[in-house]
């Protein structure tokens, strides 16, 4: 058995050649249970196959999920979303902005009057056809008074919106934003028929059958679905598995075919198991320490300089994350995302230099405390710990202050000086610096109120000119990387775990788990 | 004191206590760090939607008046519905308790007669091999921490050996062998929990009669072992092994979220860890009641089947 693995194992890293298996499980007596999933990369390129209910096993679902789209927070409520709603616009695998709902888009100088065309004849899972009206109706859901949504803020800069007919709308921007088309594709904008949310009616690649939250969802393949040919799987269904160890062995049993959030220090156990693979994704998900950079001693800008400097991050990438990931550069835009400033040299582990640093502004012996709570991220205590440790060689003591996880977001992040924090990400820089480093923002959690870079974010956000925003966004990076309060050590890695029954893509999409969360609308059975 | 003298009183003090930890759980979650609010949007609070949630599910409201309004709903027979989605309570509720107490009388089903049979054959078979190895082998089982018993279970039966399902992710589109097969190893996991301590009161309590006179005369008698212990020991041992009997049986009702957790059982603990995470005031308190209700109901036949089978209480002088 355990040579018949080992070969399999080879053959899937392309050690050993189609022909070269078959030779050797012959010799080994081994009847090849299923050379058919074995061979699944090669027939990649062909049609998808047709067929089959795809089974999700997802942590990150809770009994308090419900269908409202701008209530969403945690994994399985999104995934949902884009099984049984569409969005305006959609992030492609490769990362472009391409239409969803919205065929074309275009926007007059300034960047505050927009004009989207809707893609006709798109009907909801009732049968009813989706018009202006409904894409209205579903924004407004966001933006009316009383509104409980998460992106009230970023939607509220729409001042206007006017229907032309049944497939134009017309909306006028409080202020201009080049990026606003990209704004379309967040997961809490999604397209609900004017009769409300609330029965999960949408235009999505599967139209929903049952759901009992914080439980199961099951889907059903919608066969009016607009994109040609998908979905291709009959229907899906998803598990809400909250344990790490249950979501693995479901895996490893068949009883589901996909899972998300596979344990860093389980991962390469996981990768080993016959028949299972383990998917690792770095896009934009970022864990963040900001400094309130109005409170002292953070408004000193080398006591700043040198907590970044007394950090290595290259240990914390292995013992907070296990490797699965990257180390940041102190900016919250990741390496492949458009604009990065390449010039800026990364940041290394520098004791001495930090040393000097605090001597010179007057903090020798600096001692400071930093607010940890795991639910700023799996791990951010020890992460804290860890940084406390390298500080010491800096002559900076760190004093960790262990917070509660229930109200973390509410009673530490944005309240203590020096706090532990995470961000997603966003697929572009404005969108990034504007919800987390915009002077007034609600989630402003720096105050860093640079009037150089703040000038800038402003510009940039209406030039349409893309080698003048470059130099924008690389100036403002530069600003950022120099003065900025917040720490940016590390980019956590997604890693999902798939059954070697499913064929993947050529090319899966890195802006949200599974696949920019389209993973039942991409995939399918090998 | 009669039986249903005894029985009413019982209820009375139930539903005061029931009331009593009623409130107290509406003070735990106002202590608690995080309103409903506020754990609902987590990182993307904002002050502005914070308030337009307090505004809308009336959270504004001090403590005691929402609860005076929660309990004025409740004596009318009406739940509430789920903060998070606006749910019936009730509706959300009978699912969930339906598979938390199919899963618990599977369990007792299996471990009451295993652990009486074991506590009578280590009587039995007193300081041989056989009680050895049963006390053994069930406190082993007992001093290990129910989720490792599970991990172990789900290794063996099925990731090594694939003849169970790793997850007992049980549904309302189940029949019944359905639902037993898949949640065979929750089940075993929660016999090897509480059968230790059963067959350990089983097997002291006949011990503990063997030393009595009647017991000795019968032996003179010349009566066989066996049947000293199942006819005559046995139903004067009852009492005690009931009485732990029934608190094992509370404990499978409300003491088993880390078996759902481990097993993905949609069961009541789960709902409720949820429901206290998200500070779901309603499902709360529904939960508390049926866990209070059970532990209350269960104590108190506890002592009912104590009188019942002591005839010394039965007919007090």
């Amino acid at each position: 058995m355990n040579h018949k693995n080992e070969l399999e194992r080879a053959f899937k890293l392309g050690r050993v050649s189609r022909r070269e298996f078959l030779q050797r499980s012959a010799a080994l007596g081994a009847v090849v249970a299923a050379p058919g999933t074995l061979f699944s990369g090669m027939a990649q390129a062909a049609e998808p196959k047709r067929g089959g209910v795809f089974r999700l096993g997802m942590g990150g679902g809770s009994t308090t999920d419900t269908l409202d789209p701008g209530t969403h927070t945690d994994s399985v409520g999104i995934h949902l979303e884009h099984q049984i709603r569409s969005h305006l616009m959609e992030i492609s695998p490769s990362g472009e902005l391409v239409g969803d709902l919205v065929e074309t888009w275009e926007t007059k100088p300034g960047a505050a009057e927009w004009t989207l065309e809707l893609r006709k004849g798109v009907e909801f899972h009732n049968g009813k056809t989706m018009t202006s009206a409904d894409v209205i109706h579903s924004i407004q859901h966001h933006i009316r008074e009383g509104s409980t949504s998460a992106v009230a803020g970023q939607m509220g800069k729409i001042a206007e919106m006017k229907a032309d007919g049944d497939n134009t709308v017309h909306m006028t921007l409080s202020e201009g934003n080049a990026d606003f088309s990209w704004l379309l594709s967040d997961y809490h904008v999604s397209i609900f028929p004017t009769e409300g949310w609330e029965s999960g009616i949408g235009t999505g690649a599967f139209s929903l059958v049952s759901y009992e939250p914080g439980v199961r969802s099951e889907t059903t393949r919608n066969p009016n679905y607009y994109k040609e040919g998908r979905p291709y799987f009959d229907g899906s269904t998803i598990t809400v598995i909250s344990d790490s160890a249950a979501r693995d062995n479901a895996l490893k049993t068949g009883q589901v075919d996909a899972t998300n959030r596979i344990s860093q220090r389980t991962a390469h156990l996981l990768d080993k198991t016959p028949g299972v693979s383990v998917h690792k994704i770095v896009g934009t998900k970022h864990y963040t320490v900001p400094m309130l950079v109005s409170i002292p001693p953070f408004d000193n800008v080398k006591v700043r300089q040198a907590l970044r400097l007394a950090i290595d991050r290259e240990a914390m990438l292995k013992t907070v994350l296990g490797g699965h990931g990257d180390i940041g550069n102190d900016l919250p835009i990741g390496r492949n995302q458009e604009f990065y400033n390449t010039d800026l040299p990364q940041r290394q582990y520098d004791p001495d230099q930090a040393a000097f640093l605090l001597k010179e502004a007057g903090f020798e012996g600096l001692s400071v405390e930093l607010s940890a709570a795991d639910a700023a991220f799996d791990g951010a205590v020890d992460a804290a710990v860890l940084m406390a440790e390298h500080a010491k060689a800096a002559g900076i003591a760190i004093n960790v202050v262990r917070e509660s996880n229930d109200g973390y977001w509410s009673n530490v992040w944005q309240k203590k000086p020096w706090a532990m924090c995470y961000w997603s990400g966003r697929p572009t820089q404005d969108w990034m610096w504007t919800i987390a480093y915009e002077s007034g923002g609600a989630w402003n959690d720096n105050n860093w109120e640079n009037a150089d870079f703040q000038g800038l974010l402003k510009a940039a956000r209406v030039e349409v000119d893309p080698a003048k925003r470059k130099d924008m966004y690389w100036e403002m990076q530069r600003l950022h990387w120099e003065e900025g309060g917040t720490v940016v050590p590390l980019f956590a890695a997604d890693l999902m775990g798939v059954s070697d029954k499913v064929a993947l893509p050529d090319v899966i999409g890195v802006n949200w788990e599974l696949d920019g969360h389209l993973a039942a609308e991409r995939w399918s059975f090998a | 004191m009669g039986l249903t003298q005894l029985v009413f009183r019982r209820l009375a003090f139930g539903v005061i206590t029931l009331l009593v930890i009623t409130i107290l759980i509406s003070l735990a979650l106002e202590a608690l760090p995080g309103d409903f609010a506020e754990q609902r949007l987590g990182q993307s609070a904002t002050p502005e939607t914070i308030a337009a949630i307090r505004e809308q599910l009336g959270l504004n409201k001090p403590v005691h008046v929402r609860y005076v309004q929660w309990l004025g709903n409740f004596l009318q027979g009406d739940m509430g519905v789920s903060l998070s989605n606006n749910r019936q309570v009730s509706e959300l509720l009978a699912s969930r308790l339906g598979n938390t107490l199919f899963l618990a009388v599977a369990a007792a089903i299996v471990a009451v007669p295993l652990a009486l049979i074991l506590g009578i054959l280590a009587a039995l078979y007193r300081e041989s091999l056989v009680d050895k190895m049963i006390s053994t082998i069930t406190l082993a089982a007992i001093s290990l921490p129910e989720f490792f018993i599970g991990y172990m279970l789900v290794a063996i039966f099925a990731v090594y050996w694939q003849i169970f399902p790793a997850i007992s992710n049980i549904s309302d589109s189940m029949n019944f062998g359905e639902k037993v097969y898949a949640s065979l190893l929750p089940i075993a996991t929660l016999t090897l929990v509480i059968v230790a301590h059963m067959m350990r009161m089983t097997r002291a309590a006949i011990i503990n009669l063997m030393q009595s006179p009647y017991i000795e005369m019968a032996n003179l008698k010349g009566l066989k072992r066996y049947r000293i212990i199942v006819h005559h020991a046995l139903p004067n041992a009852l009492s005690p092994i009931i009485n732990v009997i029934v608190l094992n049986l509370a404990y499978l009702v409300v003491g088993v979220v880390v078996v759902e957790v481990v097993f993905v059982f949609p069961g009541l603990g789960l709902l409720m860890v949820d429901s206290v995470t998200s500070r779901d005031l309603p499902i709360v308190q529904a939960c508390i009641l049926i866990f209070g209700a059970t532990y209350i109901t269960l104590n108190m036949l506890a002592d009912i089947l104590a009188i019942v089978c002591n005839p010394r209480m039965r007919h007090p002088r």
